[in-house]
């Protein structure tokens, strides 16, 4: 950056600057030249969806330019949102993800602080345990899942299938690992004295919690609950295999399964379909990006 | 010190006449362990629990009714589908990773070259397909591979070209797959990669640079030993979640054309609840485990080796 703005100013004497600093600039350049390559790999898809999500039915099977909007028209957005089925599958979805947010943030903070603070008994085995179970993929559970489900219907004729609560349930398989894993290691910085200080003072274990470690880690805590919404948010598996009536799906099963039927896809409407259900988290991201990136980066870097 | 607080509050406890229970539920220890119970019943009952079931499921019939032992699996060995199924998906795995890795290397390096005024801009940018859920922008990728509407293809008609089946022809179906999936997977590398671009002391490259080092030894001597350990990471953790992935093939190809995209999670869901044989699911699906174990074993060598220095 100093190099590139102290080459305006080039003397005789700075030659030998003058040609570092030049060098400086193509590098510049190439880097500017391949990002940009880049980012239209990178940014094709989604500017795609946009792009047909505009068209009619008729503008989509023309023979014209695809990457061109000729007659642009809200008609898929206004038609999806005023359709009964799709707002449904995203009222399971906002209903879903709030709450297993909400239930994977209790079990996470309450846990991480007493296995970062208070040790107990084979405190040190669960927290490797937790990042063992973060390894453990849904596509390794789904199947004894669906038969202990099935069990459970079968004898105590509770029925768990084919409901969007049964995702309550299991979506934090998927979360509560990963959070209580990132959270140990946030609650893991702050400083010893901090909480003696204010058990010295008299604090219960639930004040040093609420007041202390809550307020100070709360950058962990809105990474984690990033984490949290997105993964649940996204989640493909489950929905697909527990859940089968179109009340009862939530976005990403409910576009790939309902809008994709028979011979005639409506490609207009998927794409609109997904690009709505992309926009919570997108939305997410582009205010939070930070505390996004940091609970990211956390996963792997902290430990 | 925290020790010694709590058990004079306890003593004090003790003083007033509370029961012995009352003081056992007082003690730090016991709290701490109430406390992560919610963790504990949800790891042993909704993980531990379904993947031990899971072995006790693929040595059943089909009709779960007798125990057949390994015969889940001898019969998976004598099936040509699932020799496929094992190559894909190392063939998957092994080449988007190496990929990811590559091309979030190179990018990583690029938005770290750029005046750091603007390097926030482009990082937002470059972790797009990240974000967005990936059943949804696969269903994006698959609408750019359409058989007849192909927005790819009509560029490529431009030059000329013939249009080329994405999902229709099996190496090319195979392609597809691997290209989403570094897709989705290289932003997460680059913002590893540049986190930790960002943490290699400026100095050992001005050092190089006196000892007059070009870049690609500056790299080569310098990035890549200093990276090591989050290049393995990220690696290991990425061949975690592309071994098991279920999403990109089952909304891209559904495993077709004709098996030659079935990865080991897609035909687990095939055979196990689709075609309801859930023992044999459970079979195929046990055959992640000891890739993931090992990626595992790796990655927890790693961390407790940081946690040493530390």
């Amino acid at each position: 950056m100093t190099v590139v703005t102290a080459d305006s100013a080039t003397a005789a004497p700075r030659q030998k600057y003058g040609s570092i600093s030049k060098s400086r600039r193509w590098a510049l350049r190439w880097s500017y030249f391949f990002l940009i390559l880049f980012a239209i790999f990178f940014l094709t898809p989604p500017v795609y969806m946009f792009i047909t999500s505009l068209k009619t039915s008729a503008e989509i099977s023309a023979a014209t330019n695809p990457w061109w909007v000729f007659n642009p028209t809200l008609s898929n957005y206004i038609e999806l949102l005023t359709q009964n089925q799709y707002l449904v599958f995203f009222r399971n979805s906002a209903i879903v993800s709030v709450c297993v947010v909400a239930i994977t943030m209790v079990i996470s903070v309450l846990a991480a602080f007493a296995l970062a603070r208070m040790k107990f008994w084979g405190s040190a085995t669960l927290a490797t345990g937790v990042f063992l179970t973060y390894l453990i993929p849904e596509t390794l559970l789904f199947i004894p899942l669906f038969k202990t489900f099935a069990f459970i219907r079968d004898a105590l004729d509770i029925e768990l299938m084919n409901h969007w609560w049964t995702l309550i349930i299991l979506y934090p398989t998927l979360t509560v690992p990963f959070c209580t894993w990132i959270m140990i290691g946030y609650f893991a910085s702050i400083p010893k004295e901090l909480d003696e200080a204010a058990l010295i003072d008299g604090a219960t274990w639930r004040q040093t919690l609420t007041k202390i470690f809550i307020p100070v880690a709360l950058p962990g805590i809105i990474a984690a609950t990033i984490f949290a919404f997105t993964v649940s948010w996204a989640q493909f598996l489950y929905p697909l295999a527990f859940t089968t009536s179109t009340d009862q799906l939530v976005l990403p099963v409910g576009i790939v399964t309902t809008l994709i039927k028979g011979d005639v896809f409506n490609w207009g409407q998927i794409m609109t379909g997904a690009l709505l259900g992309a926009a919570p988290p997108l939305i997410i991201y582009a205010f939070l990006m930070d505390y996004y990136i940091a609970g990211l980066t956390a996963g792997a870097t902290k430990g | 010190m925290a020790d010694i607080a709590v058990s004079r509050t306890g003593t004090m406890n003790g003083a007033a006449g509370r029961s012995s229970l009352h003081r056992l539920m007082q003690r730090k220890s016991t709290i701490a362990f109430l406390m992560a119970l919610p963790l504990i019943l949800v790891i042993l009952l909704l993980v531990a629990y379904p993947a031990a079931y899971s072995i006790y499921l693929a040595m059943l019939n089909k009709s779960m009714e007798r125990f057949v032992g390994l015969g889940n699996f001898t019969f998976l060995f004598g099936r040509e589908t699932f020799w496929l199924v094992v190559k894909q998906s190392c063939l998957f795995a092994i080449t988007a990773v190496i990929f990811k890795a590559l091309i979030g290397f190179i990018v990583a390096h690029f938005v770290h070259n750029i005046p750091t005024k603007g390097q926030r801009k482009w990082r937002g940018m470059l972790l797009v397909p990240w974000v967005i859920p990936p059943a949804m922008s696969t269903l994006a990728w698959l609408w750019l591979f359409d058989p007849s509407y192909s927005a790819f293809n009509w560029i490529l008609a431009l030059f000329g070209i013939d249009p080329i089946p994405w999902t229709g022809n099996g190496s090319w179906a195979r392609f597809s797959v691997i290209l989403v999936n570094i897709w989705i997977g290289a932003p997460f590398f680059m913002i590893m990669y540049l986190a930790a671009l960002k943490s290699v002391p400026e100095q050992l490259y001005e050092a190089a640079s006196i000892d007059g080092a070009t870049w690609w030894q500056r790299i080569w001597y310098v990035t890549l030993p200093m990276m090591r350990n989050i290049i393995a990471i990220t690696a290991l953790f990425s061949l975690i979640v592309t071994f098991a992935n279920f999403d990109i093939v089952r909304v891209l190809t559904a495993g077709g054309p004709i098996d030659y995209t079935h990865i080991f999670a897609t035909w687990a869901f095939r055979v196990g609840i689709e075609s309801g044989d859930i023992p044999l699911g459970a079979a195929v699906s046990l055959f992640m485990v000891p890739i993931l174990a090992a990626a595992a074993v790796f990655i927890l060598r790693d961390i407790s080796q940081r946690g040493n220095e530390a």
